[in-house]
């Protein structure tokens, strides 16, 4: 319902409509995403998001770049978890280079893909915390975030942009000093996770403030095309690593983790309980580690793969990471198209702001966990 | 009050009623500028997450006096922490006046340097200084939290030469200013 039809049901009631501009520098909105609200009184009537501040035009970039180079792209799409990232590409490029990662190098990918899911976690539910008004759980989630960023720099030498999962493999291994300082971390952090929920998954302003509202059907959630922890929020059971398995997800045992009715909390606890599964997923990993190259044989340093297409998806840390690549036999690739989760789910605030309370904005927002990296890339 | 008294070049001697400080007014007031530079919470792009990471447990920039201010009116610097595409360019433009003089800028990373992985892309802006004056570079790709501390450090060491003489320019501004406001 546009806003002008809103008001023109109810004209005895009309009131004076206000426009509020939120962001594009607004501390919540999680980067340079512009909201244009229409309100009235305290209720949204309308409301726009603007995007493209962020737009930096690397599908674009990519056509001008070498296969290998395209992984340095990657790592800036989704900044809070890049290892999926890499993978996604790599996948793709794989298939059109007929290349197969060798068992360990699917093994530490899965490793670093789910650890990099944790640090993303770690790092919504501080920020949304602060979102709602509680600040203490940041440092706490940043204290735990801080570790894992620890062995990822141990092991590629970068915090946030690693280039890490290159085209055939892994770019280096990992050493016994690395694999004992993992486990030391995941004894460490399994405990933690309870200490989140008491501090702010079962506290009653938060949950006062979360549970009930920007509710989002499970019909509504397929129609919006929405994937990841917003989708399982709303109570669908689908997993890229269950629905379509790669990297050897199927030999890895742990369970899709869906919330009730589709409320922010739903989403927020989705989340808080993937951190939970991602630690089982990673000590799997660690117990049957194969041995064996880190990189497969053939890669060319220029790789020039035949004509053709191929599409690769991964379930990312903000749902389903898709990328389309079209080869026209050239050094690089002749188009990459990427499916990003953000932008999907962003979608949907459109229609699911109007009618809430202002103040109710910024937990939906927040609760759908957007990166405006990989909205605009 | 020791370590204030310590830093201030001037002489102090006790008086009935109070100390008396005899400094001068560069002095004292570059000393509170230096000691409570406040930035605002403005992320662009991956950067920020590190300047986020820099607030937090580990790096704890509070206790630099370094506290995050959510309104461009009540902050003395802005970190530019990211890409900045042609479209965020004029918001920035918006943000830089609306802050209070005077006003520091950092530049945060390869990308607010000079366009960084992004150096060919149509929509980029190669380097934040082509529209705000920069005060502080930092390199990196993302530069880690140690390195937006140092850039502190070296924006204090600016800040302490500033003079009440010269007005509010810093004497990089004095010499060429590119501030658009001018």
């Amino acid at each position: 319902m546009t806003s002008e039809a809103a008001t023109a049901a109810i004209p005895a009631l009309r009131s004076d409509q206000l426009f509020v501009n939120l962001g594009p520098q607004h501390p919540s909105t999680h980067g340079v995403l512009r909201v244009g609200l229409t309100i009235e009184g305290e209720v949204i009537v309308k409301a726009v998001p603007d995007i493209g501040y962020l737009h930096r035009g690397t599908e674009k970039l990519a056509e001008a770049r070498g296969y290998h180079h395209c992984v340095v792209l990657t790592d800036r799409w989704d900044y809070v978890a890049s290892m999926p990232n890499n993978l996604v590409f790599c996948l793709a490029a794989e298939k059109l280079l007929g290349v197969k990662a060798t068992p360990r190098a699917d093994a530490l990918r899965v490793m670093m893909c789910e650890l990099n899911r944790i640090a993303s976690h770690l790092l919504f539910v501080g920020t949304y915390g602060i979102d709602i008004g509680a600040f203490t759980p940041f440092l706490y989630a940043f204290r735990e975030r801080e570790m894992i960023l620890d062995l990822f720099e141990m092991v590629c030498g970068a915090r946030l942009t690693y280039n890490y999962i290159r085209l055939g493999g892994v770019m280096v291994d990992v050493t016994p000093e690395w694999t004992a300082k993992l486990k030391e971390f995941l004894e460490y952090f399994k405990p933690k996770i309870d200490e989140y929920d008491q501090l702010l998954s079962y506290n009653p302003i938060f949950m006062a403030r979360t549970q009930g509202v920007g509710l989002i059907t499970a019909a509504e959630a397929v129609s919006w095309s929405l994937s990841g922890p917003n989708l399982r929020g709303s109570g669908v059971v689908y997993d890229a690593r269950k629905a379509d398995p790669y990297c050897g997800y199927e030999n890895y045992d742990f369970d899709v983790v869906v919330g009730k009715e589709g409320s922010c909390w739903d989403r927020y606890f989705c989340r808080v309980t993937e951190m939970r599964q991602s630690v089982r997923i990673v000590e799997q990993v660690l117990a049957k580690l194969p041995e064996g190259p880190v990189m497969a044989a053939g890669v060319a340093k220029i790789p020039k793969p035949a004509p053709g297409e191929a599409y690769a998806h991964v379930e990312a840390a903000r749902g389903d990471l898709g990328v389309h690549l079209v080869s026209d036999g050239g050094v690089s690739p002749f188009r990459m198209h990427v499916r990003a989760p953000s932008f999907l789910n962003l979608a949907i605030l459109q229609e699911k702001l109007v009618g809430m309370k202002i103040s109710d904005v910024i937990a939906l927002l927040g609760s759908t966990d957007i990166v405006l990296g990989e909205v605009d890339r | 009050m020791g370590m204030i008294l310590e830093k201030l070049p001037g002489i102090t001697k006790g008086m009935p009623g109070g100390d008396l400080i005899l400094t001068t007014a560069d002095a004292l007031i570059d000393l509170g500028r230096k000691q409570s530079l406040w930035p605002m919470t403005f992320g662009l792009a991956c950067c920020a997450i590190e300047m986020m990471g820099s607030y937090a447990a580990r790096f704890d920039f509070d206790r630099m006096g370094v506290i995050p201010r959510a309104s461009p009116r009540q902050a003395d610097v802005m970190i530019v922490a990211g890409t900045v595409c042609k479209k965020m360019a004029e918001p920035i433009l918006e943000i830089y006046h609306q802050m209070p003089e005077p006003r520091f800028v950092i530049s945060m990373g390869s990308c607010a340097n000079c366009g960084g992985p992004y150096y060919d892309s149509y929509s980029v802006l190669k380097g934040v200084d082509r529209i705000i004056p920069v005060d502080v570079y930092i390199a990196g790709c993302p530069p880690r939290p140690e390195a937006l501390q140092y850039a502190f450090v070296k924006l204090q060491e600016k800040v302490a030469k500033m003079s009440l003489k010269r007005g509010l320019a810093t004497p990089q501004q004095e010499k060429g200013s590119r501030d658009l406001t001018a």
